[in-house]
């Protein structure tokens, strides 16, 4: 029982840091051309920006 | 959609004949004050000072596009940001006005070699997709309750102590009741629209069945019941907005391809004040009365009287008809029309909202209206199914209270439970998933969808009424024969044909081909006759027989009248060297590529054709024979054609109406469902179903196949969802559903429902592949008959 206690907690904790990841990439525009975002990767020589 | 460009009408330099010669500088400069101001019209100023300008570039579609554009384009004075998306095909810049003008990155954008349109950027609409961003953000929340809830879930089903179980439940429920409470959302409001409307849609039934799932999992876990039904309300919300999503992905794709194509000529006109000074005026602000110059290849942007100047006029999307007019002073031309040879100026005797476009306008929203709503498969099951799921539920309840002897309790568990597994999981997938797979074999075949409704109105078509000019025809004349022609002349013809943009020069010059080194001297475009020019010292002339006639050698000229007794509604053209016999060439709007064969798998189809048209009888004749259909009327106006289809309808029957004219316009409105090429003009465009992006009329069978097959998979998955009713249904209301069986039942019926949606793929391939729907770059396939 003691360990649920702990796995619990951690199981959720890393769920909810994956879902924050997610909900920032959205924030973030990351899903408005998803074809360009495939694509872009090919680019060698492609800028930061 | 890299086919679907109606190329930037850049005004061309071609001065009237009379009027003040303008030098190639001045005109130059001219071109690009216009261009800048077009593009200005379309631009939203930011909060520091810079513009945002939205282009849509049909033709990127790799990572090397992206690459080229974007570098090339930030390299441009103005520019401060660039950023292309492909799956949007657009590409957006922010330019500071005060380093250098708008027209530096759309020239580089041309010169890169990729053709643009202007996206409408003036229309108060959100830049970004807030409707997606939301139910993506619903999705990300129902899938992180639902994984983390059946964790909980499974170990609760495989045996876990009292005591587990209960923390179990309680930790899930502090986790549903929050994700339930934002992810149900789309659902919450859109039933709660549809009762406040005294209507039942699928979201009733839906948006019961998880508040009820999860209010007596509440209820359950604190009064330490055995059982909760966390996992099935968030699992449920969780397919169910995969569903939206994917619904919601598909509409903003074919609207945002076929809505915000905003051709630039359609949005300003050029004002001559009485100086003869050119400004820039928006189409809007245009008061009958007032000089406006119209220059060659733009179109009229309201109704005029000419008031200097001669052309000719091609009115194929006003009329119908296919052959160009010569206009002089004091006629009147519709809105809509296209100037062809020479610039003209008129005096507008229509403001925008009354020109012969605002009254198409007008006459297609009163046929939009007198069509009536059309309802959608899923809410028409919804009116069945909803009520007798509510039914069923509540006669599980009298059942057990009376079986039971009044154990509220059980009552009404077993109520809830019969509502939870015939939430209708798998019929909420079961129209959009197909619709999206059916939408993407359409969207590889270059035919653009508007929304899911027009899918199922295609799928129940039972005739097709075609336009002729610019639908069953491809709109340009082609030379079909010729006579007389020598080959050493060639070379001069060449020079002479290319010189001009004038539609029958233009077939001329793909007819003979080639290169020329010829240098001709005094070109000049003469209105309703022809181009003439000088070679070496001889005068040289192609155009109307009897103009060309007058240098020719006069024996020859017998030979035209029986040459045109031969063709009857065919265009001649001569063409001839001072002194020297004449040479003809027959031209005939070229039937569209594929279009005999499109007629003859329609026919196989069941489908009643005919054609609507507005050009002489003798033309709409000639192609209905030469493409095989037996059916059609000549000379239609815009309002016979309402009126015919309109009779149709009231006979029973749904017709497709195929168009692209304006004039076909408030047809297409009346039509059960309506397609128009992508040429079409810009009115009918946007009120379109479906706009076929490839030059072949085959596009149109294709569609009519697909979307009945996606019918066809529809009605098998409501089937699919209904037989797992008539198996869950009977095990609830009996008392044997456990949360455990729920959660199988329900996900088991929504896989069987997406898998069964992807045989569209599949069988809709295999037929496509044998089509053979030519790329947009293959030379079109001559189809004619003589």
């Amino acid at each position: 029982m003691n360990h649920l206690l702990i796995l619990i907690p951690v199981a959720l904790t890393l769920g909810l840091l994956g879902l924050g990841a997610f909900i920032w990439s959205l924030k973030d525009d990351q899903y408005e051309d998803m074809e360009g975002a495939a694509e872009r990767i090919l680019q060698e020589d492609y800028p930061a920006d | 959609m890299s086919c679907c460009s109606v190329p930037v009408p850049i005004p061309s330099a071609m001065p009237a004949e009379g009027s003040a010669r303008v030098t190639k500088a001045n005109e130059k400069s001219r071109i690009e004050h216009l261009l800048h101001e077009r593009i200005m019209a379309n631009s939203s100023a930011q909060e520091d000072g810079t513009y945002k300008t939205e282009f849509i570039v049909p033709d990127m579609h790799c990572a090397a596009c992206i690459g080229t554009i974007e570098r090339e384009l930030v390299k441009a004075p103005p520019v401060e940001q660039v950023r292309a998306n492909l799956s949007m095909k657009t590409v957006s810049i922010v330019w500071d006005p005060a380093k250098g003008r708008v027209t530096e990155p759309a020239a580089r954008l041309e010169a890169l070699g990729y053709q643009y349109h202007l996206a409408d950027n003036t229309e108060k609409r959100p830049a970004k997709d807030k409707t997606g961003q939301s139910l993506l953000l619903a999705l990300a929340i129902a899938g992180f309750a639902a994984a983390n809830i059946m964790l909980l879930s499974v170990s609760v089903w495989s045996g876990a102590d009292y005591e587990t179980a209960q923390l179990f439940h309680l930790i899930s429920g502090i986790i549903a009741i929050p994700a339930v409470a934002i992810a149900g959302q789309p659902f919450f409001r859109s039933a709660l629209k549809a009762l406040r409307a005294g209507r039942l849609n699928m979201d009733v039934p839906i948006s019961l069945a998880v508040v009820l799932a999860l209010g007596m999992s509440v209820f359950e876990s604190l009064t330490g019941g055995e059982e909760a039904y966390f996992d099935a309300s968030v699992t449920l919300l969780f397919f169910l907005l995969i569903g939206r999503y994917l619904d919601h992905l598909m509409r903003k794709k074919a609207r945002g391809a076929v809505e915000r194509l905003s051709s630039l000529s359609a949005k300003d006109g050029v004002l001559v004040d009485a100086q003869g000074e050119i400004t820039h005026i928006a189409v809007k602000d245009i008061k009958p009365g007032m000089r406006l110059r119209i220059f060659a290849g733009e179109r009229f942007p309201v109704n005029g009287e000419v008031h200097s100047g001669r052309t000719e006029i091609d009115r194929s999307h006003v009329t119908g008809e296919s052959d160009p007019v010569l206009v002089e002073k004091g006629e009147l031309i519709e809105a809509g029309t296209l100037n062809l040879t020479a610039a003209i100026d008129v005096r507008a005797t229509s403001s925008a909202q009354n020109s012969f476009l605002g009254e198409m306008r007008k006459m297609m929203a009163a046929a939009e209206q007198g069509r009536g709503q059309y309802v959608r498969i899923a809410d028409r099951m919804a009116q069945i199914y909803a009520p007798a799921v509510h039914l069923l539920a509540f006669i599980a309840f009298v059942a057990w209270m009376i079986a039971s002897g009044g154990d509220w309790h059980l009552s009404i568990y077993t109520a809830i439970a019969v509502l939870i597994v015939t939430c209708p999981c798998a019929l909420g997938l079961a129209v959009p998933v197909a619709h999206v797979i059916g939408a993407n074999r359409l969207m590889q075949n270059g035919i653009l969808m508007r929304d899911g409704t027009a899918l199922e109105r295609l799928a129940t078509i039972d005739s097709v009424v075609f336009d002729k000019t610019g639908t069953l025809t491809s709109g340009t004349p082609k030379v079909i024969s010729v006579s007389g022609l020598d080959d050493e002349n060639l070379p001069v013809l060449k020079a002479l044909a290319s010189s001009s943009t004038h539609p029958v020069a233009k077939a001329v010059d793909q007819f003979v081909g080639g290169q020329t080194g010829v240098m001709l001297e005094a070109f000049k475009e003469i209105p309703g006759c022809g181009v003439e020019a000088q070679y070496q010292g001889q005068t040289i002339r192609l155009g109307k027989p009897e103009w060309v006639a007058e240098i020719s050698n006069p024996e020859r000229s017998s030979q035209l009248s029986a040459q045109a007794q031969e063709w009857p509604g065919e265009t001649t053209v001569s063409f001839a060297i001072a002194g020297s016999p004449m040479a003809h060439f027959c031209l005939h709007d070229e039937i569209r590529q594929g279009a005999a064969k499109a007629v003859s798998e329609l026919e196989k189809g069941s489908l009643r054709l005919e054609i609507l048209s507005g050009d002489t009888p003798a033309k709409v004749r000639q192609t209905a024979d030469a493409i095989g259909i037996a059916n059609f009327q000549a000379r239609q106006t815009p309002a016979d054609k309402i009126h015919h289809m309109e009779a149709l309808r009231e006979a029973g029957r749904k017709p497709l109406m195929v168009g692209d004219g304006i004039n076909d316009a408030p047809a297409l409105a009346a039509g059960h469902v309506s397609m128009v090429p992508a040429s079409a003009s810009d009115v009918g465009r946007h009120s379109a179903d479906f706009v076929f992006t490839r030059p072949s009329l085959l596009a149109v069978p294709l569609a009519v196949d697909i979307a009945r097959f996606t019918d066809k998979i529809v009605r098998q998955n409501f089937g699919l969802a209904i037989v797992y009713n008539c198996i869950a249904v009977p095990l609830a209301m009996a008392g044997f559903v456990t949360p455990l069986i729920a959660a199988i039942a329900m996900s088991a019926s929504s896989i069987l429902v997406v898998a069964n949606s992807f045989r569209i793929n599949f069988t809709a391939r295999g037929k496509a592949g044998k089509r053979n729907i030519s790329a947009t770059t293959s030379p079109a396939i001559v189809e004619v008959t003589s």
